[in-house]
């Protein structure tokens, strides 16, 4: 009950009505809300975008998505008779996420379902905000590659033409869908992954400009490198878990990804399956990730070394989602592992 | 100018809030009717009252004295009638022993015959800054005598003054270092002469250029003889004007934990006490008197003012004009490491520096929620700890188990509450660990 007292006395009212508390009494102006809702905003031009590259069935499954995790939120917290927090945007963040990480030509119920396995035994179940050890996004995605594997492979949208936007609406998704870039080149091989995304220059630019098949969150890098980037100016996240995510990744497939060793291509493998924002966004999440700085490279390597595992010998064709779900609670082991170097020790050596 | 240093790990850069008062010259504020002296101004055990009730005292006479133990004699700060000898309110410690003293109404001035201190030896001047009861004025108030005379077993070879003042809105050392400044220096060198070195740096953060300029022009001026005198300009970084953290920016040199900066070779003092230094061993004026700087919203005239030590907090408020409306918080001290006081009863002690009177949007007052783990109290911790593991260790009930996480390196400083975006109580956390874990 400690908690308890602590609240009481910082509130604390003195005869006078004025507030007593212990120091400090200046406090910077960052809060939760104000970070998760920075993180949201930094998602919303990926989010636009992709209406315009798979119509406008992303917007709505987003919606979807991220109105499950609120009510699912607000509901759990009222059923474990904690206080409702939906205004923090942690939930929203949640749901934007999901929605990055699903096929968006996925019936409706699915991401519902997944809010609730996220939100309510992922993250309230185990304590609420802080105290959950997987990511909720993610940890709703691999519920629903586990539940609905047809699905969840399968009901990719291809890039539409021009402006038509509501192309897909009404039509049976079965009817368009198509296979995603790591699919093709892990099922069919490189040549047919050639033949249909074609090579070089072209590429990688339809690939970091977000015009191919794949989910909200694996189409445009551009603008999701820039939403990280800004993320790193503001001094919400570090460099240390993307760099070191994204390296890894791009040296492991340029020495095993290819036909010989050390002929793999690396900025392919950057580009493609989701790495962008899993590194930038996913990994980063401050409650599953380690707070030191060693521990968080050792974290982030692992990630990228486990994803490309995945890859290239695992049953799927994409391995973040699942790397960044193994090493989230080895982080707080990491922490404890790799503790921040202290002022001075004792004199006569440490205790 | 000389390259600013600082010290290397952790720290936070609050806004200033130091714009208020720094123009404000060292107003003295007229004597109250009533002073109230607590005993117990500085670390150690408290004094015996020497007076009684109803007795007759003079400026500078002595009303207390401790006989058992670490301590300095308590002076009365004005001529007058002892009226009480009973309790006052403490921010700390609800209720402590107090002396109040009725001013009386034709009062003169004492007058203190200035002596050449350069004539005087080691001890006899060590003997002065113990009568004059001068304790470390920057806020720990421990007795300046017992830090002049470091034990043999740790020689020292560098003195450090304190200038650096890193709280925001406290500019009472900034003003004494503008009008104090000479006084500041000879003090440097009296200390100087009872350590028996001869190098001393003076560290000023950078954004006083004013006192940097003043104080180096008085510090050359004032080097020779055998005494060097360097004002160290530093950079602008909380919490800069702690102990360890100012000795590792100015000499790199680390004190380790749970040791004093003589172990390696310093000794440390408030630029202020340096003054009061100097007015024990040249004048023989004991130190009863004190600048605080009153800021805030709070208050109808913010001010750097002289006041006798016991001064009510009340008789301030009035001498400025009075509270404004929207006061949320009364604030002894600064705002990262100060009290909440809850009555303007409480007296000026020794180590006031500040008074703050904050209004709605000065203060924060959301209410914290759970840890989200983010570290960020982890970069700003100068110490290297981890206070969000304190924190939730001290949640679960697990507050013995906090040793391991270096609950006893903590100065309090509030870095990591500052930068906190869940605005979690981490100081306190850390203090109901120190509380119940075991001492190493």
């Amino acid at each position: 009950m400690i908690k308890q007292q602590a609240s009481e006395d910082q509130t604390a009212v003195a005869g006078n009505m004025w507030k007593v508390s212990i120091s400090p009494h200046l406090k910077s102006s960052e809060s939760v809300e104000k970070i998760m809702w920075t993180v949201v905003a930094c998602l919303l031009p990926p989010l636009i975008l992709s209406v315009f590259v798979f119509g406008i069935q992303t917007l709505f499954i987003t919606a979807v998505s991220v109105i499950s995790c609120v009510v699912v939120e607000a509901l759990s917290q009222k059923a474990l008779k904690r206080p409702v927090t939906i205004k923090d945007g942690s939930a929203v963040l949640t749901g934007m996420l999901m929605a990055f990480v699903i096929p968006p030509g996925v019936s409706p119920l699915l991401p519902i379902l997944a809010a609730v396995f996220a939100i309510y035994i992922g993250k309230h179940l185990l304590g609420g905000i802080g105290y959950n050890f997987f990511n909720p996004a993610l940890l709703g995605r691999a519920f629903l590659l586990a539940s609905f594997p047809v699905a969840m492979t399968s009901a990719w949208l291809p890039p539409v033409d021009g402006m038509a936007i509501f192309s897909y609406l009404g039509t049976s998704i079965d009817a368009v869908s198509t296979a995603t870039p790591l699919a093709v080149m892990k099922e069919q091989g490189m040549a047919a992954f050639t033949q249909m995304f074609g090579s070089g220059a072209s590429l990688y630019g339809s690939f970091f400009m977000g015009f191919r098949p794949g989910c909200i969150g694996e189409t445009s890098s551009f603008l999701l490198v820039l939403g990280g980037i800004y993320l790193i100016y503001r001094g919400y996240i570090t460099w240390h878990i993307p760099v070191s995510v994204l390296g890894s990744i791009a040296v492991l497939s340029w020495i095993f990804a290819g036909e010989n060793y050390f002929s793999g291509d690396p900025l392919l493998a950057i580009l493609s399956g989701g790495a962008i924002l899993g590194a930038f966004y996913m990994a980063t999440d401050y409650v599953t990730s380690p707070a030191n700085k060693t521990s968080k490279i050792i974290f982030g390597i692992s990630i990228g070394a486990i994803t490309v595992l995945i890859r290239l010998k695992g049953g799927y064709p994409e391995g973040i989602c699942y790397a960044i779900l193994l090493m989230n609670p080895i982080s707080t082991v990491l922490d404890g592992w790799f503790k921040p170097k202290r002022f001075a020790p004792p004199a006569g050596g440490a205790k | 100018m000389k390259p600013l240093l600082t010290f290397t790990k952790g720290g936070v850069h609050p806004p200033e809030f130091k714009a208020q008062t720094a123009g404000l010259g060292i107003e003295v504020m007229p004597v109250p009717q009533e002073l109230q002296l607590i005993l117990g101004q500085h670390i150690g055990a408290p004094c015996t009252p020497t007076v009684g009730k109803r007795d007759e005292v003079k400026e500078g006479g002595i009303i207390g004295e401790v006989t058992k133990g670490l301590g300095v004699p308590l002076h009365s700060p004005v001529d007058g009638k002892i009226k009480d000898i009973g309790t006052s309110t403490h921010p700390l410690r609800m209720s402590v022993p107090s002396i109040t003293i009725s001013v009386a109404e034709d009062a003169s001035a004492p007058v203190y015959e200035k002596q050449d201190w350069h004539n005087i030896d080691k001890a006899e001047l060590l003997k002065k800054v113990h009568a004059a009861g001068v304790i470390g004025v920057g806020g720990a108030g421990f007795p300046t005598h017992v830090k002049l005379n470091p034990p043999s077993s740790s020689p020292v070879d560098t003195l450090l003054l304190n200038g650096a003042e890193c709280e925001p809105y406290i500019t009472a050392d900034h003003r004494q270092m503008l009008e104090n400044t000479e006084d500041i220096i000879e003090g440097a060198k009296i200390i100087l002469k009872i350590l028996g070195i001869s190098k001393c740096y003076i560290g000023i953060e950078s954004n006083k250029p004013d006192a940097i300029e003043k104080m180096s022009a008085a510090a050359q001026a004032g080097s020779g003889n055998g005494y060097t005198i360097e004002v160290q300009p530093l950079q602008v970084k909380y919490p800069q004007g702690s102990e360890k953290q100012l000795i590792e920016a100015i000499t790199g040199r680390k004190v380790p934990a749970m040791a004093l900066p003589s172990a390696v070779g310093v000794v440390v003092q408030n630029v202020a006490t340096a003054k009061a230094v100097y007015d024990a061993a040249v004048f023989g004026k004991p130190l009863y008197e004190k600048v605080v700087t009153i800021a805030g919203k709070g208050i109808k005239r913010p001010a750097n003012l002289l006041v006798k030590v016991g001064t009510r907090i009340g008789d301030i408020v009035d001498y400025l004009g009075g509270l404004q409306p929207g006061l949320t918080k009364v604030i002894m001290g600064g705002p990262m490491m100060g009290f909440a006081i809850s009555s303007l009863e409480v007296p000026v002690t020794k180590t006031t520096s500040a008074l703050l009177f904050l209004t709605e949007d000065e203060v924060d007052t959301r209410p914290h929620s759970q840890c989200i783990r983010c570290g960020w109290c982890l970069d700003a911790c100068p110490m290297g700890l981890e206070p969000k593991e304190i924190g939730i260790f001290v949640e679960a009930g697990k507050a013995e188990d906090t040793a391991p996480f270096g609950v006893f390196d903590c100065f309090e400083c509030g870095s990591c509450a500052y930068v906190c975006p869940a605005k979690r109580p981490l100081v306190q956390f850390i203090r109901m660990a120190k509380m119940k874990a075991k001492r190493p």
